[in-house]
């Protein structure tokens, strides 16, 4: 039993749990029915705090698990919010030229474009990282404010907005009580982790991250892996950007997706994956992702101003990336050691 | 990484002997520092041959004045980039420090003091970020990421509409208009005592990088810290305060800017300037890998975008949105052409 609780407080996505614990116990608090569940009169669907809490946070599973195979390579994508945009506003572009307000196959070619500009934008990324060989950072740093520009281009520098009812059940429909954008995203998170950890793709990646000149000596081409690892980020970036305009049915170009990336590399940290590449946990990104989730709702609840967020964020990913850090770790060995010793001698 | 620390030290085993080749070899590192002057000449005289009014002093003076604040954090992240770093967090600093120093001007503190106190807290900023680069081994992108965040959020904290600074207080004599050329018309060399705090701040950088222990340390660190550590070079305390040095200059920054906006401040100001100013540094020649570029070379790269500004102004033909296409298409190009040059230097 003992060894049990070890191995668990030892897995980082155990700590992710006890934030989204804590956190749903401080909303609790200030309101007692906070995880009450009910069925809204005028559709007739079940609703709730706890439903809103896995709607948000479907394209923040999305951009984090894009995130957790670049950060394996020990890289970065600082453009998944812009790319979020594109997908939106190419998403939304579309359907409104459409004008089809309850075509199935508008929808399908929605989503179609959005997924393909996703790739595209994608593509470039890793073109730039492993043929260039630019910095991670530089080359979507130049995707994240090119992106966003893309994107007012595809609107014309509108906030565009449709209506197409299959395309708006997305976000606000539901599958057995849960929200489709988030059961949707979670059949990807398996979907995806069936493709790494079922194939040698995974185990590559994390080659790649650890030693590129060895992995390339053991035989693995680091080139399209990288290029790959940044088309499959771009991708689940356009289909978070999808989530996120489904439920309003409106692009905003400047704010769809804006500053999402922190969420990710956030989501990804608490995860447990190492910011210094090697390694990755596709449920620890999982469970970071609601963490976000929960606590931007949390935020929200508490009155307290949504442009005061990323302080908090600030907060945590500074306390994460402290225990991170091998000269805290080592204090924190030393501690128990001493302890320990001191037990021994009593 | 290429050892040459500027123009006289050189890799010597490849140090051609004779004639062109030599003086070619030498000037390796400034070639892209001389592309970024080139191109901002022909910018410049593009935009008089298309919109004409360019070479004209009005326009000139309200070109320098409005850019100051983007010079002056170009010139920080110069420093930042030379050590092989890179600080993230300069925009929201200068959100984050303009709207705690005029909410302290409303309250009553002295505007002198309050001015201080702005600079004192982006200083604070860089501090922590450079304490969490040096002494804990976070990627600096990482650090200044999330002190990026930590600004904008405080920001938003204190207040989320546009707060005003009272009409007595001292900043706004920061942006006092001097004219000092009395040219005919409107036609005016018309420059603030902002403007000429950029100047000073690119002159002090110049002599601090060039002419000083710590300045040759700053390119000991992004050409080869290891190297920089056996030498004997104080690598950990000059890696904070290069983070300090950046954050006081957002401060700065944003004492300026405030000054030039009348005294008004807001938690959504300065949203990308750390994009703007890195991609003066790397328009103005200096290696985003560290170890060589130009302080004087930033200065061009912003007078590089402040003319791209301009020329998309004054075409109107050119939807706004593209703006930020282009500056990446930009900055995309020149860190390709460094990335040739580098590789045939390697070679």
């Amino acid at each position: 039993m003992t060894s049990f609780l070890k191995t668990l407080v030892r897995t980082p996505w155990f700590w992710g749990i006890v934030g989204i614990v804590l956190l749903l116990t401080l909303n609790v608090i200030k309101d007692p029915n906070y995880l009450s569940l009910g069925i809204n009169p005028t559709t007739g669907m079940l609703a709730g705090n706890l439903l809103d809490i896995l709607r948000v946070s479907a394209p923040i599973i999305m951009i984090a698990l894009g995130m957790t195979f670049v950060i394996a390579t020990k890289g970065i994508d600082l453009s998944v919010g812009s790319i979020m945009a594109v997908g939106g506003a190419a998403a939304m572009e579309s359907l409104s030229a459409a004008g089809a307000p309850t075509s199935v196959g508008a929808m399908l070619t929605a989503i179609g474009i959005a997924l393909l500009l996703g790739a595209v934008l994608g593509l470039v990324n890793g073109l730039l990282v492993s043929v260039i060989g630019l910095q991670p950072f530089i080359s979507t740093l130049v995707m994240m404010l090119a992106g966003r520009g893309i994107a007012r281009v595809i609107t014309g520098g509108q906030n565009t907005n449709a209506t197409n009812e299959p395309f708006r059940q997305i976000a606000n429909g539901q599958i057995l009580g849960l929200p489709i954008s988030f059961v949707a995203a979670i059949v990807i998170v398996v979907l995806v982790s069936v493709i790494m950890r079922r194939t040698a793709l995974g185990l590559m990646i994390e080659s790649i991250g650890v030693n590129p000149a060895a992995s390339r000596l053991a035989g693995i081409r680091p080139r399209p892996i990288l290029i790959a690892v940044y088309i499959l980020s771009g991708v689940l970036a356009a289909t978070g950007g999808l989530f996120t305009v489904s439920e309003v049915m409106t692009v905003d170009v400047s704010g769809t997706g804006y500053q999402m990336e922190l969420d990710a590399i956030l989501a990804v940290v608490i995860g447990g994956t190492s910011l210094a590449g090697g390694k990755f946990s596709i449920l620890g990104s999982t469970v970071g992702a609601l963490l976000i989730a929960t606590l931007n709702k949390t935020v929200l609840f508490l009155g307290i101003s949504a442009a005061a967020t990323p302080a908090f964020k600030a907060i945590v990913i500074v306390v994460l990336v402290l225990l991170q850090s091998e000269r805290v770790r080592g204090y924190v060995l030393r501690l128990g050691r001493t302890r320990s010793r001191k037990e021994a001698v009593a | 990484m290429s050892a040459s620390v500027s123009t006289s030290s050189i890799d010597l085993d490849k140090v051609p002997s004779r004639g062109f080749a030599r003086i070619w070899g030498r000037s390796q590192s400034v070639i892209p520092s001389l592309a970024a002057v080139l191109l901002l000449i022909a910018m410049l005289v593009y935009a008089e041959l298309a919109y004409g009014r360019v070479f004209h002093m009005g326009t000139m003076s309200s070109l320098l004045v409005s850019f100051a604040p983007t010079i002056i954090l170009a010139v920080g992240m110069t420093i930042v980039i030379l050590s092989g770093g890179i600080d993230l967090s300069v925009g929201a600093v200068v959100a984050f420090t303009s709207v705690a120093g005029v909410m302290l001007m409303d309250i009553g503190v002295n505007g002198w003091l309050a001015i201080v106190l702005m600079i004192v807290f982006g200083a604070m900023f860089g501090l922590v970020s450079g304490v969490l680069i040096q002494y804990f081994n976070v990627q600096p992108f990482i650090a200044t990421l999330a002190m990026m965040f930590l600004a904008r959020g405080l920001a938003s904290i204190l207040s989320t509409v546009p707060v005003q600074a009272p009409d007595d207080s001292p900043i706004l004599l920061l942006a006092t208009d001097f004219k000092l050329i009395d040219g005919p018309k409107v036609n005016d060399l018309v420059l603030t005592p902002g403007f000429f705090i950029a100047v000073l701040v690119v002159i002090g950088a110049f002599f601090f990088l060039h002419r000083t222990r710590s300045g040759r340390t700053i390119y000991g660190i992004g050409g080869a810290e290891s190297s920089a550590q056996l030498m004997g070079l104080p690598v950990a305390r000059t890696r904070v305060s290069i983070y300090i040095i950046s954050g006081a200059l957002a401060g700065l920054a944003a004492v300026v800017y405030t000054a030039e906006v009348g005294g008004k401040a807001q938690n959504v100001t300065a949203i990308g300037w750390e994009l703007d100013a890195i991609a003066a540094v790397v328009i103005g020649g200096t290696l985003l890998t560290g170890g060589a570029g130009y302080v004087l070379g930033s200065v061009v790269g912003s007078l590089v975008l402040a003319t791209l500004w301009m020329i998309i102004t004054k075409d109107g033909t050119i939807r706004p949105e593209y703006l930020t296409i282009i500056t990446g298409g930009i900055l995309l190009v020149f860190v390709l052409l460094q990335r040739v040059l580098t590789a045939r230097r390697r070679r």
